[in-house]
């Protein structure tokens, strides 16, 4: 059937149509169906496309019919035909999200734009973990981008320091584009082909050149940026904290993700094939670097008074612990990065659901301060906030615990103890900074009695639709578990 | 589902759907307190009919459904775990009971939140006893933890929540450092979680390695307070005395131990823990624990605090039973958990009573209360014997095989530390009692009479000289432990 062949094509065309359409309806609520509508099709469509890759394992798609390496080519096999689904639930459930607490925290008359420009965001989302062509990423790069840092400084309604955080988004993930492009032009250069595929035979014939290892390196430090990986992360607390939270919950969960899948991609499917550069990266870069975030990102949220801030710094010792993972260059270590990138997304969005309805309902900011007792006058939220706050943990029968239990696997298997430990004392520090926050939202006095607005309902059932997963997959991880494996499998093989 | 499976998912469920009882409860006060009583005579039940399953080689699990490759969900019930259970469920009967005397006596607060989270902790408790397999243990291990966080700070003072910051602080952060590490190290290289008698460590793991593997599970399981890690024992003791009784007495630091011991048994094998030696610094360790904190013990004046410290020495032995690791050691340590849960739940019960009757918590004014309250006293005395282990009380079967177990093994050195160790509980367990007896009263005495305060110590100290002749049913199950 027509449909079913172009499926990829569509997931990003029909999110960037619609996206055209609602900018130039005035009213919110149309504005509001069109894009959840938009979002579900997509959605079915996903499952759609895992159905088909199950079956045929890679599925690439030629633009127009001009076959790679010429024309643009899409990519779909088991490596992002999770990530695809991934960000499809999220679009829908922040969407969902995005109908009571866009409208509390952004002006109406900007409402209808600023679906626009979510649909944008989600369409580049798809295009960024889809696309077979380097530098077609970087146009979708661009456009994700533009649309996130237009998302972010929505914030300013509430906060005019959202501001500043757009502004320094845009620059600094200016200067990770360009890094990027111009590590696509060495590497064109050098090979003469733009399609990831095509590259890596090239790479083969080539044997080791200077100009693709540059290329290479440019390419992943752009990539970097994009992903909040240290010490290239200094856009992410701010932007996140003062994002709307709708667009907060949304960015965090996926956003950084699909940078970090296609980091992935590309270390593992080119870089890889430069065995001697591959080993110095990963070792004496990536590593050392995860082990800061971790640490960095847990003790700097211990300090955090805001709420918000609080969990985008935690955010990097999470991404930390994904792209430590991958350091550890092994099938385990790579399933397991895998399995974070997955847990984390709905756990981080989660959390922010949750922080966002706080924050709504005492007409505040979420701080140490402010939220004082909320937890007693809020139990719904609260209850899903404890949850997910606890799968950030990684207590047992949450999503969290499946990560950490395949990331500990990895590194039994290095057989080195130093690692053992900077897990083990991160989590138990990480339990610091959130029994803090439960112990103010649950056990403390308010300073006034609070009075709580009502409380956004349609909010409840995102928050809650993200919370029953992460216990779900908790208590039954084989479909995470299995897709990590089948990601690993497919970027370097079962070995 | 066979009838056993029944009978298993039963006593799991019964202490849970007893919370939500109590909830439902909430406005009929007779009817929200009976609950507790209710449900544990229930689990009691059924803990006595899984326990004379495996006395008969029958199997008694469950399996719900497979978390990750290895590791299922679900409950299989050990020789130890029948023991602990039946201790667990068995005491909660008498502990709900005098929980109500107590709490209605002293006018606490929120006692329907206290009964919820007690019932829930049980849960816990029963759980942890019937695991099949580590990473049940953990889950539930935590479950317990949680669940009795509320209770620890139930008066809501300043000195409550930071005695429950200091318990949260150390059982969280210990398990979550050491204890989830070493499961996932196991998990890791044995690909099973299961327990099994002679254990599940594979024959290639490095013998050097052994050592730490033990030290992870004996400091990560902070609830078997092993120095340094007992600080929070005695901060628990802020809770009121119910919570004392059965939590800090017998089902949290017992499920500590009683981990512990499962670990020695089921994961790494007794045979291959004694083999290999990689014990050898633990038994120290504990008779350190065991003397160290028994001279803490001494300079507390406060009744309750006195018997944190007895608890965290006795604690030690069986650790130290497990450490051993001979067959009658084992064995020792398996009676320890049974014969001290009674004893020492009977102390607590008249160390509560006498505060709820008498307003006294120092053991410096008890001067002269024991004609006051005969019974409490006497009771207290019945179960300091049974501490120290005179016969003819159940405790002396515990310590001699202890004793027994020591010099199997050829340590006969600790013969001397438990020696040394009975000298001091007599010098700090019976002072209570004899200045209660002995000493002339120096202040009045405003002496209540609640008699569900007064009775369940009776019971328990009558239960702690019948163990001393009932001895052989409760090595029926120890023996299935160590006998292949």
């Amino acid at each position: 059937m027509l449909i079913f062949n172009n499926i990829p094509a569509l997931l990003v065309a029909i999110p960037l149509l619609v996206s055209a359409v609602v900018s130039i309806i005035s009213s919110a609520r149309i504005a509001w169906i069109l894009t959840f509508s938009t979002t579900l099709v997509c959605l079915f469509m996903a499952f759609e496309l895992i159905d088909i890759v199950s079956s045929k394992q890679t599925l690439t798609y030629a633009f127009g019919g001009w076959e790679p390496p010429w024309g643009i080519a899409f990519i779909v096999d088991s490596v992002n035909v999770y990530l695809i689904l991934l960000v499809a639930f999220i679009s829908v459930i922040a969407t969902i999200y995005a109908y009571t607490m866009l409208a509390r925290e952004i002006a109406a008359e900007d409402l209808s734009k600023a679906y626009a420009v979510w649909l944008l965001t989600i369409a580049s989302l798809f295009g960024l973990s889809m696309t077979g062509d380097a530098f077609n990423l970087f146009v979708f790069l661009e456009i994700s981008a533009l649309s996130s840092v237009t998302l972010i400084a929505l914030g300013a309604g509430q906060d005019r320091r959202a501001l500043i955080a757009a502004y320094n988004y845009l620059i600094i993930g200016a200067i990770g584009a360009t890094f990027y492009v111009i590590g696509v032009g060495y590497l064109y250069a050098a090979t003469g082909t733009l399609n990831l595929v095509n590259i890596i035979e090239r790479l083969n014939e080539l044997g080791t050149n200077q100009a693709a290892i540059t290329g290479l390196a440019f390419m992943l430090a752009g990539i970097m940026v994009k992903a909040g990986i240290f010490p290239v992360h200094i856009w992410l607390p701010a932007a996140y904290s003062y994002a709307p939270s709708a667009v907060s919950s949304f960015l965090s969960a996926v956003a950084t993700k699909v940078a970090i899948y296609y980091f992935a991609r590309l270390l593992f499917g080119i870089f890889i094939n430069i065995t001697q550069l591959i080993d110095f990266f990963l070792l004496y870069v990536l590593m050392p670097v995860s082990v800061i975030a971790i640490f960095y990102g847990t003790i700097a949220a211990i300090y955090q008074t805001d709420i918000k801030r609080l969990f985008a710094l935690s955010s990097i010792a999470q991404i930390g612990y994904i792209t430590f993972a991958f350091s550890l260059n092994s099938h385990s270590g790579i399933s397991a990065g895998f399995i974070h990138i997955v847990n984390h997304a709905l756990i981080k969005g989660a959390l922010f659901m949750a922080v966002g309805i706080f924050a709504v309902g005492i007409g505040k900011r979420a701080t140490m301060v402010s939220l004082r007792g909320v937890g007693r006058q809020m139990p719904i939220t609260f209850a899903g906030f404890v949850i997910a706050g606890l799968a950030l943990i990684g207590v047992p029968l949450t999503a969290g615990f499946i990560s950490k239990l395949y990331l500990f696997k990895a590194i039994f298997e290095t057989g080195n103890v130093f690692f053992v430990a900077v897990i083990a004392i991160s989590s138990a520090l990480s339990v610091l900074y959130l029994w803090k926050i439960f112990e103010v939202m649950w056990l403390q006095e308010p300073a006034q009695p609070l009075k709580i607005e009502k409380e956004p309902t349609v909010a409840y059932i995102s928050l809650w639709l993200m919370v029953i997963t992460i216990a779900i997959f908790g208590i039954y991880s084989h479909g995470v578990s299995s897709s990590g494996m089948l990601a690993a499998n497919a970027l370097v093989g079962s070995r | 589902m066979s009838n056993l499976q029944l009978i298993l998912a039963f006593s799991l469920a019964t202490p849970l759907i007893s919370a939500l009882a109590v909830i439902f409860c909430h406005n009929y006060k007779s009817l929200r307190d009976i609950c507790g009583p209710i449900g544990g005579v229930i689990t009691f039940i059924t803990a006595l009919v899984i326990a004379s399953a495996i006395i008969n080689g029958q199997v008694v699990s469950l399996t719900l459904w497979q978390i990750a490759p290895g590791i299922e969900f679900s409950f299989r019930v050990t020789a130890l775990g029948a023991l602990f259970g039946l201790v667990a469920s068995g005491l909660w009967i008498l502990a709900s009971i005098y929980s109500v005397g107590y709490m209605r006596g002293s006018n606490e607060k929120n006692q329907t939140r206290f009964n919820f989270y007690y019932a829930v902790a049980i849960h816990a408790a029963m759980a942890i006893s019937y695991s099949g397999n580590l990473m049940m243990l953990f889950i539930f291990y935590e479950v317990l933890t949680f669940s009795t966080y509320p209770l620890v700070t139930h008066n809501q003072t300043k000195t409550a929540k930071d005695a429950g910051r200091l318990y949260m602080g150390i059982l969280v952060s210990t398990s979550l450092l050491l204890f989830l590490p070493a499961i996932l190290w196991v998990w890791v290289v044995s690909g099973t979680l299961e327990f099994t008698r002679g254990g599940i460590i594979p024959i290639d793991f490095p013998p050097s390695l052994l050592p730490f593997l033990l030290a992870m599970f004996a400091f990560g399981i902070g609830k078997a307070a092993l120095m340094p890690f007992h600080r929070w024992l005695p901060a628990a003791m802020v809770a009121p005395t119910p919570v004392s009784a059965l939590l800090h007495a017998v089902a949290v630091v017992k499920a500590g131990v009683f981990s512990l011991l499962t670990i020695v048994v089921y994961v790494f094998g007794i045979d291959l823990l004694f083999s290999s030696g990689s014990a050898f610094w633990l038994v120290w360790l504990a008779a350190f624990t065991i003397l160290a904190s028994s001279i803490v013990a001494i300079m507390k004046d406060d009744l309750k605090a006195r018997l944190a410290y007895s608890t965290i020495s006795q604690l030690s032995y069986i650790v130290l039973g497990g450490a051993l690791a001979t067959y009658a050691a084992i064995e020792g340590a398996a009676l320890h958990i049974v014969m001290h849960a009674i004893a020492k739940i009977t102390l607590f019960f008249c160390a509560g009573a006498i505060y709820v009757n008498a307003h006294v918590k120092k053991i410096s004014e008890l001067d002269g209360l024991g004609t006051r309250l005969p019974h409490v006293f006497i009771a207290f005395f019945i179960a300091s014997l049974s501490i120290i282990g005179i016969p003819p009380l159940g405790g002396s079967w515990s310590k001699f095989m202890l004793m027994v177990g020591s010099v199997d093994s050829g340590m006969t050195l600790i013969l001397a530390v438990l020696a040394i160790s009975s000298l001091l509980n007599v010098f700090y367990l019976l002072e209570p009692c004899a200045r209660a007896f002995f000493k002339p009263a120096q202040q009045e005495f405003h002496v209540e009479n609640h008699i569900l305060t007064i009775l369940p110590p009776i019971i328990t100290a009558t239960l702690c000289l019948l163990l001393f002749f009932a001895v052989d049913w409760i090595r029926l199950l120890t023996n299935l432990m160590v006998i292949p």
